[in-house]
């Protein structure tokens, strides 16, 4: 399954940071981080709970980049 | 500007004039060390604080570590003036980036703004206002002049033109009436219309074309991927680097018995350290290749990610699918040859005789003939299959249709050489001449052809279904050297193999068709380009680049886009990377003191940004 969620960050380079956080993530098969268009394209493992994936997903890309925000 | 904008400008304006007070005031010595600090924490606060949790998270490595170690390590050396300057510049820096990003960010998305917010739905005779997600198939909505079309539909009453341009980048406005079908996304310019929807909202055009251009950002392009992990091997270097630097050169002079001068070589570690921040690359490529996927929007050309316009920048073969794509689809009388009576005559007796045909031949010929048929002046009329019709008309027997049925007729006709689809014509038995029915070129599709070869295609090659003298006809005509005709649209894809084989490594080869029983070569190609899309989901699914409407020009348009914004996106590699280098040698070496660093780092960057955004400014080319 795949989702976009908008997300808020401030510089490209920290918008990579997330992509990588993103895809280490448990339960993501796959991320891209767009920063133009500031949203983030995930893709979910078969059978992952998406709610509790993204909240997963946020933590790790606050840890890399505290700025960052992402609209679930 | 955003509120964090503006926050951060009034941070710097107060740093500013903080400074600028202090430097004019006669302070000296500690006074004025401790003075000076006032500002570097007003500016460079969160600096500090953001590389303080970079390291408490093991994330040390980014600009922000950069920045506190380079100003710290200034100010602890006795520099601290350069120390605050190296953060005020580099937060302007940041500041104008930030602002520059949001505003392309911004012009972009209103080049694609065709998002309707609202529907008015017509319910028990009265308008209501609502989302367009809430609108069911088959519902009236009535669209006020100025208003955007929300869904897909018919118009069932009312007159206008529309603006499509948001669409298809055409400026031409286009006239519509009861009956005609509509898109949504495109502008009421001038009368009210009622319009029935045919297609729910996500399933319509506006919406179709947002998410593929939304989803645009899934796929990257190779520049963008090297300079991911160009930066995530890049910053952890430089680092070390100046480390070594910083600490190296002192202790080989201490080991050789001279002064090690310390100071000397941090200084020069630390200047080491503000060049080299990568921003002016990680922001430029991604920033170029989205200016340029918005650009060639603008212009009616969808691009599903920036891969493929780096494959369309890199294009040199093209194979064109004919019909539908360098010419009309539609028939068109193009020959009339008369035998003993004026032009005028003779196609008014085969609009007649071909009154009651539903044959696209005998749709051209009535199209052309063009006046109001009498039908009181048709008597009977007799169709002989696959050779032609025997009508009556004003009691005469008009007989028109191919040889076979002038050689049937007895009648002694006139043999055709020309291109396309003759149509004989005898009346009560007397030979009156000929006419040829062809698929048209479409009016750019020469100059598309010229376009292409100016920009050093090496390969041009049609494919087509039809006879080979037609196809051979048409392809003379536009200058293309190459064809394959009467192909299988399974053939097609057996060819596109075959050039794809043939094909040098690093060329790429693009495939356009108009999207009709041609998915299967357009996922072939390495890119697949479908024409004339607007309205045809299964072309849009399967395509890589989707030109809005049927003009060929824009395919030329289109490799324009890619190869400026490909080239942007070398000359910001190659620029960056080059001054970075320079920069960061010369500061090695001690030629380069703080001040120059704040310019190889946030002026590179600023230009970079600059150069990006001109990818977005693109000369279209007249035919």
């Amino acid at each position: 399954m795949k989702k976009t969620y908008k997300i808020e960050v401030d510089c490209a380079n920290c918008a990579n940071k997330m992509e990588e956080a993103a895809k280490k993530t448990a339960g993501v098969k796959d991320a891209v981080v767009n920063f133009m268009t500031l949203k983030m394209n995930v893709e979910f493992e078969e059978d992952a709970d998406v709610k509790a994936v993204m909240k997963e997903v946020l933590k790790a890309c606050r840890k890399v980049e505290p700025d960052c925000e992402i609209y679930l | 500007m955003t509120r964090k904008q503006k926050k951060m400008l009034m941070r710097i304006v107060a740093a500013l004039v903080i400074v600028i007070v202090l430097l004019l005031l006669p302070l000296k010595g500690w006074l004025q060390f401790g003075l000076f600090m006032i500002p570097y924490f007003v500016i460079g606060y969160d600096i500090l604080l953001k590389a303080a949790k970079g390291i408490r998270n093991r994330q040390i490595f980014d600009e922000n570590f950069l920045m506190a170690i380079a100003t710290v390590g200034a100010i602890l050396l006795g520099d601290y003036k350069e120390g605050v300057a190296v953060m005020l510049f580099y937060q302007i820096g940041e500041l104008f980036q930030s602002y520059a990003v949001g505003k392309s960010r911004k012009n972009i998305n209103e080049l694609m703004d065709i998002r309707p917010d609202y529907a008015n739905l017509e319910q028990e005779g009265e308008l209501v206002r609502v989302d367009p997600d809430e609108v069911a198939i088959g519902s009236i909505i009535v669209v006020q002049p100025g208003e955007k079309i929300p869904i897909d539909g018919i118009i069932c009453e009312g007159r206008t033109t529309l603006n499509t341009s948001a669409l298809t980048g055409e400026s031409l406005p286009q006239d519509v009436e009861t009956g005609a079908a509509v898109l949504s996304g495109c502008i009421n310019m001038t009368g009210v219309i009622r319009v029935q929807t045919t297609k729910e909202f996500g399933e319509s055009t506006a919406s179709k074309i947002l998410e593929l251009v939304e989803n645009s950002s899934a796929k990257k392009s190779k520049s963008e991927h090297f300079i991911t992990r160009f930066a995530r091997v890049y910053t952890p270097a430089v680092c070390y680097g100046a480390l070594a630097l910083a600490v190296l050169p002192p202790l080989i002079m201490l080991l050789c018995g001279r002064d090690a001068n310390w100071n000397e070589w941090i200084y020069r570690a630390l200047t080491f350290l503000v060049i080299s921040c990568p921003c002016a690359l990680v922001i430029s490529i991604p920033l170029s290749f989205f200016a340029g996927i918005g650009g060639a929007s603008s212009q009616g050309i969808l691009v599903k990610g920036s891969n493929y316009l780096e494959a369309l920048a890199a294009v040199n073969y093209v194979v064109f699918d004919k019909t539908g794509t360098m010419t009309q689809g539609v028939f068109e009388v193009t020959e009339l040859h008369p035998m003993g009576m004026t032009k005028e005559a003779l196609l008014e007796w085969a609009a007649y005789a071909e009154s009651y045909s539903t044959h696209p031949i005998s749709r051209s010929i009535r199209n052309a003939y063009g006046k109001e048929l009498d039908a009181a002046r048709v008597g009977e009329v007799q169709e002989i299959g696959g050779h032609g019709v025997l009508a009556q008309v004003d009691g005469r027997t008009v007989a028109a249709g191919n040889a076979k049925l002038m050689r049937r007729q007895k009648v002694a006709y006139e043999e055709c050489t020309g291109i396309g689809t003759v149509v004989h014509l005898a009346v009560d038995g007397v030979y009156a001449g000929y006419l040829l029915i062809a698929d048209t070129l479409k009016p750019n599709a020469k100059e598309a052809v010229a376009q292409l070869r100016q920009l050093g295609l090496s390969r041009l090659v049609m494919l087509t279904g039809d006879a080979k003298n037609t196809a051979e006809a048409v392809a003379a005509e536009l200058g293309i050297s190459e064809v394959c005709s009467e192909l299988l649209p399974a053939d097609k894809v057996v060819q596109v193999e075959r050039l794809l084989a043939e094909k040098p490594a690093k060329a790429r080869l693009a495939f356009v068709g108009d999207g009709i029983n041609d998915a299967p070569v357009l996922s072939r190609a390495d890119v697949g380009i479908a024409m004339g899309a607007l309205g045809s989901d299964a072309a849009i699914e399967a395509a890589d680049i989707v030109l809005m409407d049927d003009d060929p020009l824009k395919l030329a348009q289109g490799i324009r886009i890619a190869k400026k914004c490909i080239r942007i996106v070398y000359e910001n590699i190659y620029f960056a990377i080059g001054i970075k280098v320079a920069c960061l040698i010369l500061g090695a070496v001690g030629i380069a003191n703080m001040w120059l660093a704040i310019f190889a780092d946030v002026g590179v960057m600023v230009l970079a940004v600059l150069n990006a955004i001109r990818v977005l400014f693109v000369r279209k080319k007249k035919a």
